[in-house]
């Protein structure tokens, strides 16, 4: 698909109308992240119960590839467990969002969401490896 | 190996460069990409390379391939002179003493190399480093560096919203204990070339060195270091049709003469006994270890190709095309094009952003007509905080690029604004 079908198709359409933006007054978790690439930032939100999402939101800034990818991720994340949700893989969020073919610096931004995700829900189920980190997906660029 | 020496200022005026024609000797441009002819408008990251330096990092690994200084059969003293002779070529593209040129892998090491091995020794706890608000990480973080450790004040020149450097407070910064002022000569994101001979002028009375960032500046002018009053200047190859892993420090004499090494190992010595040693003389003593011979090499024949081009031809192209390229974005809709205004003069570069559409994608969608641009904070945060922007586009011109390429530049983005249903 060339870039800009795309972008035509439907992430631009999430861009300006992103689902589930505006963060919670009293989240169990809240973790930001920020991708030093582009300067994206992201702060999700989830509401729990027990184990399970039960409610995901999200606020940030950024290129419409991470933001259409956060609200992707805010839609999808409800029903699962956050063992679940922390394993999952990066070209399972890639298929989800439809985009398994970007170039690796723009799957930093298609990624953002789901690792920053992922460090609240590790850090919330004290699984310890990589928990707190900073939810940053790669090296600064030169 | 003759050197050509630069023309004097007074030599008749160059010939305007044929781009069209140029593009003949870089291969790498003749790509298609998604389908569409190749738009290069990144060369600020880094050149293209001609075929005269792909052909002579080649013959080297062919032909020569053996190491420099070492040996004394014939390939040994074949690649010592190839490897020398590109030093004379750059000191003549210089106009500088062979002796003060010093191989380093890229600018980012040059300035490295001066802030150890010059500012460990001449920057207290009293003293303070000046830089510039406009600065690469490049020549900017080895300063604050710096003064962590030595415990000095690092001192920041502002820029002006036309991207020049606010120099009212220079005098009175100067005076507050600054021992070295490090800037760059010409911006990697705005394109404005800093009054360098002014500052230097004003730094040497307050008794400061002057350390230059020309990693934007040699590629695109002619540049002489003490022309400019500097007393160090560092400059990348790959940004001026060389090869990655080859750059240059150059630095006065005295100043390289006093310093203490920097990386020591072989090559660099006079004579080592288990408890002490002697160091090489200039410029060997900063050249530590086996250095990028090859690339050493190609970028003697860059700076063969753009002498033979002439620098000034090359400045008049690259001012003239970046301004094109500045008034014709800025006369699109919602298109902000930062630093100098339209019909400012500028080098090479030009960053803008399209409102409501971020750089990076606005990059994605432009790769997609195969017009390669470079989106993010270009290495120079700060400068993006005094913007208030996260990232900016920048396209960048060099020698083989034409106004078609401009046209081409302008299409696409007039496409981004289309996909992203005019915000
Ligand atoms: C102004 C400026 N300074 C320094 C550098 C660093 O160059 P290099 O990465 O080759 O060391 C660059 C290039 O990125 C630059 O544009």
């Amino acid at each position: 698909m060339a870039a800009d079908d795309l972008y035509r198709e439907y992430l631009v359409e999430l861009y300006r109308h992103p689902h589930n933006y505006g963060l919670m007054a009293a989240p169990d978790v809240r973790q930001e992240g920020q991708n030093p690439l582009c300067g994206d930032e992201v702060t999700i939100d989830l509401k729990l119960e027990g184990e399970r999402v039960t409610q995901a939101r999200f606020e940030g800034r950024g290129c419409a590839v991470s933001m259409a990818a956060a609200s992707i991720l805010t839609d999808l994340a409800p029903g699962r467990t956050l063992a679940e949700l922390a394993a999952m893989g990066d070209e399972e969020m890639l298929a989800e969002i439809g985009l398994p073919s970007l170039t690796p610096a723009r799957r930093k931004c298609a990624l953002l969401a789901l690792k920053t995700l992922q460090v609240g829900a590790r850090a919330r189920a004290g699984a310890g490896v990589g928990a707190g980190a900073e939810a940053g997906t790669g090296k600064e660029e030169g | 190996m003759s050197a050509t020496r630069l023309p004097a200022q007074d030599a008749p005026a160059p010939r305007a460069l044929d781009p069209e024609r140029l593009r003949a000797d870089f291969p790498a441009l003749h790509r298609r990409v998604h389908g569409h002819p190749y738009t290069y408008l990144d060369s600020a990251a880094t050149s293209q390379r001609p075929r005269s330096v792909i052909r002579a990092v080649d013959a080297y690994y062919r032909r020569t391939n053996a190491n420099i200084h070492r040996g004394v059969y014939a390939a040994a003293e074949e690649a010592t002179a190839l490897y020398e002779g590109a030093r004379d070529r750059i000191a003549a593209l210089l106009d500088v003493d062979r002796s003060e040129v010093i191989y380093t892998r890229n600018a980012t090491e040059g300035l490295n190399l001066v802030a150890y091995a010059y500012g460990e020794g001449h920057v207290g706890p009293n003293d303070a480093v000046l830089v510039t608000e406009s600065e690469h990480h490049s020549n900017l973080l080895p300063w604050q560096r710096l003064c962590e450790r030595r415990g000095a004040r690092l001192e920041v020149l502002p820029v002006t919203d036309r991207g020049e450097l606010d120099l009212s407070e220079l005098d009175a910064v100067l005076a507050r204990g600054v021992r070295i002022v490090a800037l760059s000569h010409v911006s990697n994101v705005l394109g404005v070339e800093n009054p360098v001979a002014y500052v230097a002028e004003r730094a040497h009375r307050a008794g400061a060195v002057v350390v230059v960032d020309a990693a934007q500046s040699v590629p695109h002018m002619p540049v002489r270091p003490r022309a400019l009053g500097a007393d160090f200047l560092a400059f990348s190859g790959h940004k001026m049709l060389g090869p990655t892993g080859i750059g240059v420090l150059w630095g006065r004499r005295e100043l390289l003469e006093a310093m203490p090494p920097f990386l020591t190992g072989g090559d660099m010595v006079g004579t080592v006994h288990l408890r002490r040693a002697t160091w090489a003389e200039l410029p060997h003593k900063f050249e530590a270890g086996t250095p990028a011979i090859a690339e050493a090499i190609g970028l003697g024949a860059a700076v063969e190709y753009l002498t033979a081009l002439d620098l000034r031809a090359v400045a008049e192209h690259s001012r003239t095309l970046a301004m094109h390229a500045a008034e014709r974005l800025a006369e699109l809709p919602r298109v902000t094009v930062y630093g100098p205004p339209p019909g400012a003069a500028r080098t090479a570069v030009v960053a803008f952003n399209v409102a409501g559409v971020h750089p990076h994608d606005l990059a994605t969608i432009l790769d997609g007509q195969g017009v390669a641009i470079r989106a993010g904070h270009h290495c120079a945060q700060p400068l993006m905080e005094r913007y208030g922007v996260a990232a900016m586009a920048r396209a960048s011109v060099y020698v083989y690029n034409r106004d078609q390429d401009l046209e081409r530049l302008v299409a696409a983005v007039r496409r981004a604004q289309d996909v992203f249903g005019g915000a």
